[in-house]
């Protein structure tokens, strides 16, 4: 009987991964297990070798395993590809006779045979499923459920073909398959949700009262545009496909300024086309929420795959000095509040603020218990009411926290003028040093200085411990792992879900009892790293980077830590 | 409402003599006559001399970037469908800088109006050519004259598939605001391509130059006809004909959305959304 173990289904491009992972997910999460799965897939369509690798643990899991234990080959190549991935004890199910497979240790299943049986080639991943099932040992009937679920919107026919495929799979299995090394211990069941980091992204917008969304798609901020669309006619949001990233993002910007919440979501290189507006956003006051979901650059880079490597970008897109805010979320639940919260400051501080993520965030799924009506909305607006005595109005009048009192065009009786250009507090353009002088302050140090008040605290863990690693959005899970299992050579993290402002503070304050600091990112400049520095004047002590594209692992950083601490200590 | 309802605070820049004055006219008369109140009506403009027009009216202004003016004045059209919203941008903000924007907002066809100060040079970098420049002319940057093809914005709008082209000319303001009237009276994207000379840096295209070519069409002018139109586009060299060019209703992005048939996206509640329906989603 098993606690833990990673399964990975793959094969080429359109064999259908995603859909029998997201079934196992769904399968695997109603018998209470925690899962942690992740897509590894190539930019192409059809060809090529993709795998959808689940976690499937007793305990809550934030992160990827380096060994598989069960592998699901669903063509030839994926056997050689795989195969020295294999966990000890690990199983390699493939179709020995369809592939001209002759190698002894892989369970051979007919897969082909049993779904041509049925009608066609389609029917192959449910018949995996049925044998993963029969493997692991849990009962039949959870996965003829899920199927029914997840092809709801095909014919009846099409669902009982794929049902007696799985069974034929599962009973093959039954009687093939004797030993119980994969026979899960299972939970008890609770309501959880599963989903990815764009998913939680797209529900925080909902939920956050974004009502305009517009991009141009990009790998991997699509699916936010895909999920925000998929509820769109429910929550009366209007969501535009942009003609580029340049108008989506002044799109945003014109929604926002006439009175609602919108949001724009992009990668690197569309956000290298929207800087321009950031800085519009900045310096008309107009309130805008900007997803980078990382990948690998620079220039189009590895569209398919991650890094963390936009940071110093972020933190410097768009010309001028003013106030910004970045959150970088580390886990689906993280994504999700952290989106509602950052609608609230751009909006309190109509500034632009950022949410990074990455394709590793972005596509992994987890299992998740998510509060919905845990935070309210509350709009920083002069509101409809309020607005009727409006009359004479200045956009920019001067106060001492920086921040204008916000109208809304056509609700109040007065005008509302918003320049790009240096502008006079009623919003006209002006060339006077002084006002100049007044509207940089406003902009950039008030705002700066009101922005530090509420910065989200670093997450800890183990503070008091020897060696504390240190890191940002997507790591969360790694950190969090690699420390648990470490606990007996004292091993703590910090993690940041928001760089900038930057919390130094409590950064300090941590970080000052540390012996030995080492950063952890998904890149290879050091840029946390580097900002730690240069917001703390604390150097950490050693970086583990990792900057292949692909997302680290626990046991991926556990031997890092290994070689560093016995370094350490010779 | 009354002309003095618009008066705003800021006065113009422009040099004297220019061009621009006229559209501004033409604007202040076209805006009293629709009867809207300042506060529903929002002029969006880039950069450029022609885009700093908004702080001469008093209405609500969005001066934004340099050819971005389109998808600010879309997008706040669409967050508030009750507003008038109005361009005003230059043959460099709109066709140069911003000529994708024009493009993919013909296809949008969200109700707004363009109008387009087309003095067929940059004004406010100090006389480069612009797309509309003609050939042959010599600038400090083009010292061996313009030998690009220039654009035709009126056809080019006409072959896109705008449903309202039509062409004024800043000297003539009672003409041009009517035909401003009627662009924002049409229910779709318009657009207005207006002859505005530039007395400092445009020494050809003269207010002279201009008012021996240009003439109005004849009232029995059929503007539905899009072959019709697309010959009284290609008229330039000898004679410019003013007018609206050609007029054909389509559904509005408003329209295909649903969008009417809602209050205003702006006047929505969100401080409670309920997203639990969503939610099951991920069960
Ligand atoms: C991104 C960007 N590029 C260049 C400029 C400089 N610029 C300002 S106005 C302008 C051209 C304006 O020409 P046009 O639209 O024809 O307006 P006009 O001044 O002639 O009315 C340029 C190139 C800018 N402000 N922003
Ligand atoms: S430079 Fe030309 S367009 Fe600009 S204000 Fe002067 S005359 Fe008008």
């Amino acid at each position: 009987m098993r606690k833990e173990f990673t399964i990975t289904i793959t094969g080429e491009a359109g064999q259908g991964m995603q859909t029998i992972g997201m079934v196992l997910c769904g399968l695997f999460k109603n018998t209470g297990c925690h899962i942690f799965a992740n897509q590894d897939y190539m930019s192409r369509i059809r060809g090529g070798n993709n795998f959808f690798q689940i976690r499937i643990s007793n305990t809550p899991a934030y992160t990827l395993r380096q060994k598989f234990d069960i592998v699901v080959a669903l063509d030839k190549n994926s056997v050689e590809i795989h195969k020295h991935k294999l966990a000890k004890n690990g199983i390699i199910i493939a179709d020995k006779k369809q592939f001209k497979i002759l190698q002894d240790d892989i369970f051979d299943v007919p897969f082909y045979d049993i779904a041509k049986k049925y009608g066609s080639e389609i029917f192959i991943n449910s018949v995996a499923c049925g044998v993963v099932l029969s493997i692991t040992g849990i009962d039949f009937k959870i996965l003829e459920d899920s199927l029914k679920q997840a092809f709801s919107d095909k014919t009846t026919q099409i669902i009982e073909n794929n049902i007696a495929s799985a069974k034929q799979g599962y009973d093959f299995t039954t009687q093939e398959y004797k030993q119980d090394t994969y026979k899960i211990v299972c939970c008890r069941p609770t309501k959880k949700f599963l989903m990815n980091g764009n998913d939680a992204i797209a529900l925080g917008a909902i939920k956050a009262g974004c009502k305009f969304y517009t991009a141009y798609p990009m790998t991997p901020s699509t699916s936010i545009m895909n999920v925000i669309a998929h509820f769109a006619k429910n929550y009366n949001i209007v969501i535009e496909q942009a003609e580029d990233e340049i108008a989506a993002i002044n799109m945003a910007i014109g929604a926002s300024f006439a009175g609602v919440r919108s949001m724009s979501g992009t990668s690197g290189g569309g956000l290298a086309l929207m800087v321009e507006g950031v800085s519009l956003s900045g310096m008309t006051e107009t309130p805008v929420v900007i997803v980078d979901a990382q990948r690998p650059a620079p220039a189009t880079g590895f569209p398919t795959r991650t890094e963390q490597a936009d940071l110093n970008f972020v933190l410097h897109s768009g010309h001028g000095e003013f106030a910004r805010a970045i959150f970088t979320p580390g886990t689906i639940e993280q994504a999700f509040y952290l989106t509602i919260k950052a609608f609230d400051i751009a909006e309190k501080y109509q500034i632009p603020v950022f949410i990074m993520t990455d394709q590793h965030l972005a596509d992994s799924y987890r299992d998740v218990i998510l509060d919905p009506n845990s935070m309210i909305t509350k709009r920083h607006i002069i509101g409809k009411d309020e607005s009727e005595g409006v009359n004479s109005y200045k956009r920019y009048t001067l106060t001492e926290n920086g921040i204008s009192p916000r109208a809304i065009p056509s609700w109040i009786k007065g005008v509302i003028y918003v320049d790009s250009d240096e502008h006079t507090e009623e919003g006209h353009i002006t060339e006077d040093a002084e006002i100049r002088n007044r509207m940089v302050e406003k902009r950039f140090y008030k705002k700066m200085k009101g922005l530090m008040q509420e910065v989200q605290s670093p997450e800890t863990y183990n503070e008091d411990a020897e060696i504390i690693l240190v890191g940002f959005g997507s790591t969360y899970g790694v950190l969090k792992e690699a420390c648990e299992n470490f606990k007996e050579k004292s091993l703590g993290f910090l993690h940041l879900s928001q760089v900038w402002p930057f919390p130094s503070s409590g950064v300090i304050s941590v970080l000052m009892k540390a012996k030995t600091i080492v950063n952890v990112e998904n890149n290879a400049g050091s840029q946390l790293g580097n900002l730690l520095f240069s917001q703390t004047g604390i150097k950490p002590d050693a970086s583990i980077l990792k900057f292949d594209g692909r997302p680290f692992d626990v046991d991926y950083l556990m031997e890092k830590l290994e070689k560093l601490w016995s370094k350490k200590t010779s | 409402m009354e002309q003095k309802d618009f008066l705003s605070s800021d006065s113009p820049t422009w040099c004297p003599g220019c061009g621009n004055f006229g559209v501004l006219t033409a604007l202040k008369k076209a805006i009293v006559n629709i009867n809207k109140e300042p506060k529903d009506i929002l002029l969006v403009s880039g950069i450029g001399q022609a885009a700093k027009l908004p702080h001469y009216i008093k209405c609500n202004c969005f001066n934004g970037l340099h050819g971005r003016a389109l998808p600010v004045a879309v997008a706040a059209k669409i967050a508030n469908h009750k507003l008038t919203v109005i361009v005003t941008t230059g043959d460099g903000d709109c066709y140069g800088e911003g000529g994708n924007h024009l493009l993919h907002n013909i296809r949008r066809n969200v109700d707004i109006t363009v109008i387009v100060h087309n003095n067929q040079i940059y004004g406010l970098t100090k006389g480069q050519a612009s797309p509309t420049t003609d050939i042959g002319y010599v600038t400090q940057f083009q010292p061996q004259g313009v030998f690009e093809e220039p654009l035709h914005p009126v056809s080019m709008a006409i072959s896109l598939g705008c449903g309202f082209v039509a062409r004024g000319y800043s000297a003539d303001t009672k003409h041009l605001s009517w035909l401003i009237g009627e662009a924002i009276r049409y229910k779709g994207f318009s657009l207005v391509d207006v002859l505005q000379p530039c007395v400092v840096f445009n020494k050809k295209n003269t207010y002279q130059w201009y008012s021996e070519k240009a003439y109005k069409l004849e009232p029995s002018y059929d503007s539905s006809d899009k072959v019709l139109a697309l010959q009284k586009a290609d008229e330039w060299d000898n004679k410019i004909p003013l007018g609206i060019i050609y007029k054909k209703q389509k559904q509005t992005f408003e329209e295909k959305t649903g969008l009417y048939n809602l209050p205003p996206l702006i006047e929505q509640d969100i401080e409670n959304i309920d997203i639990t329906i969503a939610l099951e989603e991920f069960k």
